[in-house]
């Protein structure tokens, strides 16, 4: 059941019930209003336009280099000015027809091609610990909200806590121990390993924030008729859970889940910089933009090029999670 | 009131002590990871014994943590094993309370170390938090007030494209520019106001802290926007504009009152948060600060000090959250504290 996909003509879930002139006022579903919603709003539409354009080639990136369309591993050397510390020769970082956004300082590979597969990775790593992260903020979440005063308050405090560490230095600080503890767990080594650190990381210091958001839900929502009917019903704790509840919290899991793909794709960029995370030769957007910043005075057009992509990537990702936001939710306060 | 402040603080050494025993369990599960991590990549089977040794990662966690949690309260000695210590009096170094470890890899008490750089952290986080509290609230409600105008979107705008770019980003074109390009600002430096004076002091670690705002205040924009708005439509605010009150007072006490509950719980939050350190700023900077010195021990596998900083940093957050808490019954009178 997703919040996004196209309807059906006949309403489902009629808000306020027709009165007399029932022909001219049509009941719509809730859904149906949150897409008619986004329909209206241009700016979000396009920012989803946009990333799903960025989706289509993160996905069709390895197939490409595959085809020998992308390079992101070939070493272009004679295109570099050796006797210069190895920047690109001709203007703009080496910008031409061949490679549109120049070539990178030191191994000559195309830039473009690289931070397409680099979206390839960064998505990858953000959508997966996005996931992962909403998952557990949503099981968790609805736990707390349903359970008892005990477990409700042992879960709370469990994500006071959590939210208390402080997340960029444990991130940096665990790296060392934990990616070698997964590899010896059987994770394979370097790079795979480093990602899957990431992932797990990401998650375990991200469902805190979630998790309370669905508690809140969960609040109200277990003191509804429909539930309480439900458990008069005899119904099971599971299918109040799983089958009541759940549905009513997509609105919010869509929405959160879109505003922390961006935030996790910068804290991928983040922690590059600071020395965790995948390794070049496999490129993420983080790595190439932390390579580039070596060359701020040499190759300025290096030193732009990755930032403004990763920017547009983030940029679209917020604009499209607060569309939906203001199309799901029209009180939710901004 | 008396009684909620010591029974909040009670519960905040709690969550401490236990932030603690988590801490070192992620840490130091696995003894040959922490060994290898305090060791670094090639060392000698002998090193890592020593090492083992020297800071008892022979034991279990718990024991290691039980050490820790008794160093803080009344100090210890290391190195961590008594035969050790017997064998060779020279290598004997005192740690007083609060004792927050001893770093092997600079010779140092973790707390020694992390002295010298509190003051640049707390320095630059300061300077940054007046500027990103001020600027990122007067934006917001500038916004709110022309809400749909071309002045609206350039702000929301505006905040929202420079949020994208990474920090780091921003710190260098900053310091490209600002300092070396056009030398508005002298190359930036901390200089403690003991040795520069004030002025001098502020001018050097300007450019770090406008980093620091640049991260930070678009979340205030965003959320001193949303309740201005918000509050904007209330009966109070109508009456308030009704009887002929001036604009500048039902902003200012009327509308702006709504908003400021939310803004303290962020702006406490992420002041105990920038006063542990950038990371970040810091070390695109070169500022010695908490979070450089964090990112090095990261880099140089230096656990001790991981340790003590991520100790210290979540009593900060614990402590800061205390306050809000606190804060709160002050600013809403419909908050009372038990």
């Amino acid at each position: 059941m997703s919040v996004s996909g196209p309807q059906a003509d006949t309403p489902t879930e009629v808000e306020s019930p027709t009165t007399d002139q029932g022909s001219q006022i049509r009941g719509m579903s809730p859904r149906q209003l949150a897409v008619s919603r986004f329909r209206r709003d241009t700016g979000s539409m396009i920012a989803g336009g946009v990333v799903l354009l960025f989706m289509l080639l993160a996905v069709l990136a390895p197939i490409l280099t595959k085809m020998k369309i992308l390079r992101p591993y070939t070493f272009n050397s004679d295109k570099l000015d050796v006797n210069n510390g190895s920047v690109p020769k001709g203007a703009l970082g080496g910008i031409s027809w061949s490679h549109p956004f120049g070539l990178t300082p030191g191994t000559g590979t195309d830039v473009m091609s690289r931070l397409i597969m680099g979206m390839t990775f960064s998505i990858s790593i953000a959508l997966l610990a996005a996931l992962l992260t909403v998952a557990l903020g949503t099981v968790i979440g609805i736990i707390a909200g349903s359970s008892g005063k005990w477990v409700d308050a042992i879960i709370g405090r469990i994500i006071d806590m959590t939210l208390s560490f402080p997340q960029t230095l444990m991130l940096l600080a665990l790296s060392s121990t934990l990616i070698y503890q997964l590899e010896r767990l059987g994770v394979p080594k370097g790079n795979f390993a480093r990602a899957t650190y990431l992932i797990l990381v990401l998650a375990a210091f991200g469902w805190p924030s979630f998790a309370r958001i669905v508690r809140g839900q969960v609040l109200s929502l277990r003191e509804r008729e429909f539930v309480e009917a439900a458990h008069v019903f005899g119904a099971s704790q599971a299918r109040i859970w799983f089958k009541e509840m759940l549905p009513n919290l997509w609105a919010p899991i869509l929405v959160y889940f879109t505003l922390t793909m961006p935030a996790y794709i910068s804290a991928e960029a983040a922690l590059s910089f600071l020395g965790v995370g995948v390794k070049p030769p496999t490129p993420t957007l983080g790595n190439i933009l932390s390579d580039a910043t070596t060359y701020y005075d040499s190759d300025f057009a290096y030193f732009i090029i990755p930032a403004f992509v990763l920017a547009t990537v983030v940029v679209s990702f917020n604009l499209l999670g607060d569309g939906l936001r203001d199309a799901l939710d029209p009180k939710a306060d901004r | 009131m008396f009684a909620y402040v010591v029974r909040r603080l009670l519960i905040g050494i709690a969550m401490l002590i236990v932030m603690t025993l988590i801490t070192f369990v992620l840490f130091l599960n696995n003894k040959e990871a922490a060994v290898l991590a305090s060791c670094g990549k090639n060392c000698t089977p002998a090193q890592k014994v020593e090492i083992a040794k020297t800071f008892g990662y022979d034991q279990p966690v718990v024991v290691q943590w039980g050490k820790f949690l008794k160093g803080v309260v009344v100090g210890r000695e290391f190195p961590d094993d008594p035969a050790l210590r017997k064998s060779s009096p020279q290598l004997v170094t005192q740690c007083p309370p609060p004792c927050l470890g001893y770093s092997y890899k600079s010779a140092a008490l973790v707390r020694d170390v992390m002295k010298d750089t509190i003051p640049v952290s707390v320095s630059v986080a300061s300077v940054a938090f007046v500027i990103w509290l001020v600027l990122g609230v007067l934006l917001g409600i500038i916004a709110a007030l022309n809400r749909g105008t071309w002045v609206d979107k350039i702000i929301v705008g505006s905040t929202l494209v420079i949020f994208a770019f990474p920090t780091f980003f921003i710190g260098l074109l900053l310091y490209i520019f600002i300092a070396l390009k056009f030398g508005w600002v002298p190359i930036p430096a901390y200089i403690s106001i003991a040795d520069g004076g004030i002025f001098n002091w502020f001018m050097g670690l300007l450019l770090p802290a406008i980093t620091l705002v640049v991260f930070y205040m678009a979340g205030y924009v965003r959320m001193t926007r949303a309740f201005v708005l918000e509050t904007s439509t209330e009966d109070y605010i109508r009456t308030a504009k009704a009887k002929g009150l001036p604009a500048r007072t039902v902003i200012g006490k009327h509308t702006f009152r709504a908003a400021l509950t939310p803004i303290v719980t962020m702006a406490g939050m992420d002041l105990a948060l920038v006063l542990g350190g950038a990371p970040i700023t810091e070390s695109v900077f070169n500022f010695n600060g908490l979070g450089k010195l964090a990112v090095e021990a990261s880099t140089q596998y230096d656990l001790p000090i991981n340790i003590g900083i991520v100790v210290l940093l979540s009593a900060f957050v614990i402590l800061a959250n205390i306050v809000v808490d606190i804060a709160y019954a002050f600013i809403d009178p419909r908050v009372s504290v038990k």
